[in-house]
Parts: C-alpha cells; structure tokens; sequence
C-alpha cells in the first residue's frame, strides 16, 4: 500500500502538469487572438465613420446648363460653394480657391453631378449637399493628425487647419456611420474606397466554388465510399486526395492561370476563374468530410435497407446519404469558408486588379474580400490603413457566420444512435 | 458432415424449402464454414445453434446472399430455395432479398416514421398500387407483428423512439411487409428484455404458420421453446441437425451433448 500511495502522488503531480500545460496553451492562444482582434479593432473602427461636410450649393446656371449637363463645371460651382463660407479669400486665386476646396471629397462634383442628371429643375436653385470630406480632413477631425506636430511634418498646413475649424465651427462637420464602406466599390480616395465590389465578387467566386465542388466532390465521395472496389488504384487515388488537400493555394493559382486562362481562355480577373480555382481547392475537403460522414452511418442502417431488397443505389441515396448530409454540410461550409478567405490563388489569377465598379456578372473583372484587403494593405494614404484593418473585420464576420452556421448545422441534425 | 439420420426424408420434397448442398465460406484465406449440407422445411421453426463464432450466422447470411456485401467473402456450393439456385448468375440478390427476409441482431429501425418502415420495402418493390393499398400492407404487417394495437395512433412518430422490443416487432413487421417467404432473424433477442423476448417469440410462434423461419440463437432455452429443428454447429462444421426435441434430448454427437449440457461453448 505504502508503494502505492508512494507512487499515486507522483501520478497526481504529473496529471497537474499535464493539466497546466493545457490550460496555458488555451491561455496563449485566446491572449493572442484577443490581442489580434483588439488591434484591429483599435485601427478599424475609426473606418467605420465618416467624416461629411454639408454646404449649400447654389447650382449656377452660368456653369451647369441643361444642354450639356454632363460636362458642367461641378468642380467649379463646389469651390464656390465652398468659398461663401471664406468672405476673406479671393476665389478668383486659384491657387487659394484650390486649397478651400480640396476640403471636399473629389467624389463631390461627381454626387452633385448626379443629383443634377436626375433632377435637371435644381438648375438655378440653391440645395444643401452633405459630402465627404478629402481623407487629410477625415483623419483630422478622427484626431489621427495631431496638432502639434510642427507644421513642415504636418499633413495639413495651418491655414487648412483654420479652414476646417472655420467649417466646424459652423456646425457644418460631422460624422455619421460610414455607409460607403459596403455600398462603394474601390476607389483611389479612401473616403470614398467601399467593399461592394469585393463583396459581389467574393459572392460570385464562393457561389461558382459551392456549384462545381459540391456535387463533384460529393459525387466523387460516394463513388470511393461506397462503390469503388478497394484495390491499389483507390489506394492511390485515396492518398493523392488527401495530398490534394495539402497543395499550397499558391499552385493552385499557377494552374488555374495555365489552364482556365491561358488555354481556355477564360477572362483575367473574373470572379468566375476565381471560384473555379478555389474549387480545385475546396473538393478534396468536401471529398473527405463526405467520406467521413458517408463512414459515420451506422453498418445497422445499411443492413436493415439491404437486408428489405433495396438495391444497393437506393441503399446509398435514399438511406446513407441522408443521414450523412449533416456532416457533408458541416465540411462544405467549412471548406468555403476557407475558399473565402483565399488569397495566393486569386492574386495569381488578377484578382486583385483595381475596379472601381461592382461585378454585374462572374464574368466581369472583380476583386474578393481577401485581395481587396491586400490591395488596401498595400495602398500609401493614410485613410486606407483602418479600412484595411475594416475589411479585416468584415471578412472575419462572415467567417464567423458561416462557421456558426456550420456548427449549428452539426448540432441540430446530430443524431444519437 | 453430419451422421444422424435424416428426419426430413420421410417428409414430401415440396415440403422442404432451403437446401443447402456442400456449402464452404471463406472469409480471404479463413474457411468459416465447412461442408455445409442442410434441408430446411417450409412453415417451421427451425433454429441454429452454436458457440460464438461457430459460423451459424454467417451460414444464416448465405441464405439472402448479404454476405455478398463483404468484399473478401466467398461461398462455395449451392443453396436452393425452392429448387432454385440462389447462387445462380441469373438471380438478382435484390429481388432474392424481397423473398428471403432478415431480421437482425440489434433493432435497426430507419430514423422515419413508424409508417415508412413498414411501407419502404413494398415501395420500393412496387407492390402497391396507390396509398390505400399501401396502408393496407402496412396494417397487415404491423398487426402480423403484434404491433398495430401499441402504434396504431402514431403512425407518423419516429420508429427509433419505440422501445426496443417495439423496435424489433417494428423490424419483424418491415420484413413481412414485402410478403417473404422465408425469415431470417440473427439472434433477434439478443438485445430484449425478457418481457420484450417473450413477445417476439410468440411471434416467431405465428409466424411459422405462414413463413419458413430460420433463427440463430445463442439461448439454448430458446432454441427448445421455439423451434421444432435445430442444427447445432461448431466450429464451422455443422455437426448434428434434428428434431429439437432428440437434439436437446438424446443427441447423437458428443460435442452437441456437451454443449447443450454446458460443457464447451
């Protein structure tokens, strides 16, 4: 007994160990994830607002003329608009005219341009137009630029400085839920640079990835599962599934650029090529999360629809599969998940061209989720440095969601034996 | 392989259903049965008997060819039920299956409603013509399982939320459903209660009247309850079949004597 007792503290002592391990492995990876998200949360959130101005706008008819309203001087009625506000500034200077108005978004005139097609009768009259600001003033009033920093390093001079307080002081700043970050496409202005365009690509990529891996993947898994004898050629072909599953995106990429675009002629950029590679990528996940579901159905359930006459295509499909979905749905979700999030491939492909519209089609050029942020991450004006860290936190909420969804798939349809 | 002489040649040849001539299973390089020979009669009981791992089941599974389902199994020699081969190339062990039903070890019951268990079978053997038919078969089957009157309200309720002996009755009535004509249960109580047991056997006991019923028992009072043959294998060998009553009474073979009396198995 005494050995025993001797011994049994020794065994405790290492199962605490163990233990403690454990806990401090957990312990660092959430620390890391919390310092993850807190870091992107700290520099995205400010991408979240907007700083707008609203000025009046006399929409002057000497300028815009109903005939040719396309090629009206905006630019010009915006810079006037602007200088009402500065009595002092003469706005026949251009250089001075040009530094009031660069307050404004280069996206004004083109906002007011539209308002004008649309609705030709405010010619002549005199409307309040709330646009946003250029991305030095947004990062102003977001406190990014600090005002103590001696003017020659400054972003803005401190006259610019004096005009936005003038501005501010009117009442006329503020800074509203920034909208434009999903409803824009690219654009080389940050304040005016939204996800749209990413957004409708990656849906049209991960939609033509869900239609080609999912029923060949599956088609492929219950072939092997249930109906391929098992000799050394579904060995072979067995292993080199799971290899396929290991391949770096990056080749991926290299031959979706050789084959789909250099031989089939496919467009560069399209989002369609895009969820063609991410396919090749996605199919042996779904292949071996079918497998595996295919594998989970009980041998009973099979007997018992063998063992009534049902043949063994009906024994498959009206009995095994059903009862396998779940899991296959499980791992499909998660394989798209991961395609969602794939980048390597897509770069190779020339998804991460600069489109400045959404994608009408899978055919047109678009951007994903994942390369819009590279292409951001990649961009020198300050403005884009939270929206990248903003479209981080945007594609890590559809991975959440998708993942959720996955697990609450799991959880509703499991089923005890 | 067996010496004792042969009840079942006073009896008329259409009286007898299966024979089983000279059948060897392999399973690879392992011989499971050996020198199989057996007449099983129509509309009796007959059951098989035998240690763990004697090849009673496996035997059992010749008979609706589900061992086919094995990839590494093979069975040598003929089986015929009813002078047919059911070996033959010209048979499909689909429709064979639809003829020769099997009840199993564990109650399996598909994760459907009670109704569509009972009704898989004649649907997918287009049996039916339209639903009252089919409503028809299922009551039959069900009340030929002495189930109807526990069920007949929840028709449409899962049939793995039954008890187990429910269950299995809900497999009995499964397999009549597609009007068999011979029943294979592989240890059918195995995983009852005894109050559950007893249900089933007197099933079994009505059953017969309409079915051949061939049953792999590991409880030597079941076999003395229920059937009236009884093949007592070992080892792969079929060593002694008879009447129940002279295998548990006055057995031939000494091996049979000292299983029934507890010795081996």
């Amino acid at each position: 007994m005494a050995t025993v007792r001797k011994g049994l503290a020794k065994r405790k002592r290492k199962e605490m160990i163990l233990q403690g391990v454990g806990i401090g492995a957990i312990g660092f990876a959430l620390t890391v994830l919390f310092i993850l998200i807190a870091s992107l949360v700290s520099t995205g959130y400010q991408a979240f607002t907007q700083t707008h101005v609203e000025i009046e706008v006399f929409v002057d008819p000497q300028e815009i003329s109903e005939e040719n309203l396309p090629r009206g001087g905006f630019r010009d009625v915006l810079s006037d608009s602007v200088g009402q506000y500065f009595p002092e500034v003469d706005m026949s200077d251009r250089g001075d005219a040009r530094v009031l108005s660069s307050i404004l978004s280069n996206g004004a005139q083109f906002k007011l341009r539209d308002m004008v097609v649309e609705d030709p009768s405010l010619i002549g009259q005199t409307i309040s137009l709330k646009v946003p600001t250029s991305d030095p003033y947004d990062q102003l009033n977001k406190g990014l630029i600090d005002r103590d920093t001696p003017e020659e390093f400054r972003r803005l001079k401190d006259p610019e400085l004096q005009n936005f307080d003038r501005l501010a002081d009117l009442g006329l700043i503020s800074k509203p839920l920034n909208t434009g970050l999903l409803s824009n496409a690219d654009s080389r202005f940050p304040e005016l640079a939204g996800l749209k365009g990413a957004l409708v690509g990656s849906f049209w990529a991960l939609l033509t990835c869900f239609l080609i891996s999912f029923p060949l993947g599956i088609g492929a898994a219950i072939y092997l599962e249930e109906f391929a004898p098992k000799n050394k050629l579904s060995d072979f072909i067995e292993v080199n599934i799971n290899n396929l599953a290991a391949v770096p995106s990056v080749v991926f990429g290299l031959l979706a650029l050789a084959v789909f675009i250099g031989w089939f002629g496919l467009p560069r950029s399209a989002p369609f090529v895009g969820g063609l590679t991410l396919a090749l990528m996605t199919m042996p996940t779904i292949i071996i999360a079918t497998r595996a579901a295919l594998k989970a159905v009980p041998p009973s359930i099979r007997e018992a629809a063998l063992g009534v006459g049902a043949s063994k295509s009906q024994v498959v499909f009206q009995h095994v599969l059903p009862l396998a979905m779940p899991g296959i749905l499980t791992g499909t979700i998660i394989g798209l998940a991961q395609a969602l999030g794939e980048t390597a491939p897509l770069l190779l492909i020339g998804m991460n061209a600069f489109i400045t519209s959404a994608a009408g089609s899978p055919f047109d050029s678009a951007t994903a989720l994942p390369t819009q942020i590279f292409i951001w991450a990649d961009s020198p004006e300050r403005g884009f440095v939270s929206r990248t860290s903003a479209a981080i936190l945007v594609l890590l909420a559809f991975l959440i969601t998708m993942n959720a969804i996955a697990i609450f798939l799991r959880s509703k349809f499991e089923r005890k034996w | 392989m067996y010496d004792a002489p042969t009840p079942g040649s006073k009896l008329d040849q259409t009286d007898i259903k299966i024979t089983a001539k000279n059948v060897q299973v392999y399973y690879g390089d392992t011989q499971a049965i050996k020198d199989v020979d057996v007449d099983i009669e129509d509309k009796t009981v007959t059951a098989f008997i035998g240690p763990s791992g004697c090849g009673k089941s496996t035997f059992l599974r010749c008979l609706n060819r589900m061992n086919d389902t094995i990839d590494v199994c093979r069975v040598e020699g003929d089986i015929f039920i009813d002078g047919e081969d059911i070996y033959d190339r010209n048979i499909d062990p689909v429709q064979l299956r639809a003829k020769v039903g099997m009840v199993f070890q564990k109650p399996n019951p598909f994760p459907k409603s009670i109704y569509d268990n009972v009704a898989y079978g004649p649907r997918i053997h287009g049996m039916v013509r339209n639903k009252a038919e089919l409503d028809e078969v299922v009551e039959t089957a069900l009340r030929g399982a002495a189930l109807w009157d526990e069920v007949k309200d929840r028709l449409d309720t899962p049939g793995t939320g039954l008890s187990g002996g429910q269950q299995q009755r809900l497999c009995i009535a499964r397999a009549v459903a597609t009007k068999p004509e011979v029943l294979l249960m592989d240890e059918p109580c195995s995983a009852l209660d005894p109050i559950a047991t007893a249900q089933v056997e007197d099933l079994i006991e009505s059953l017969k009247e309409q079915f051949s019923v061939v049953i792999v028992t590991h409880s030597m009072q079941q076999a003395a309850r229920i059937s009236q043959k009884t093949a007592f294998f070992h080892l792969g060998n079929l060593v002694e079949y008879d009447d129940t009553n002279t295998i548990f009474t006055n057995p031939t073979d000494s091996r049979t004597e000292s299983y029934i009396t507890g010795r081996i198995g």
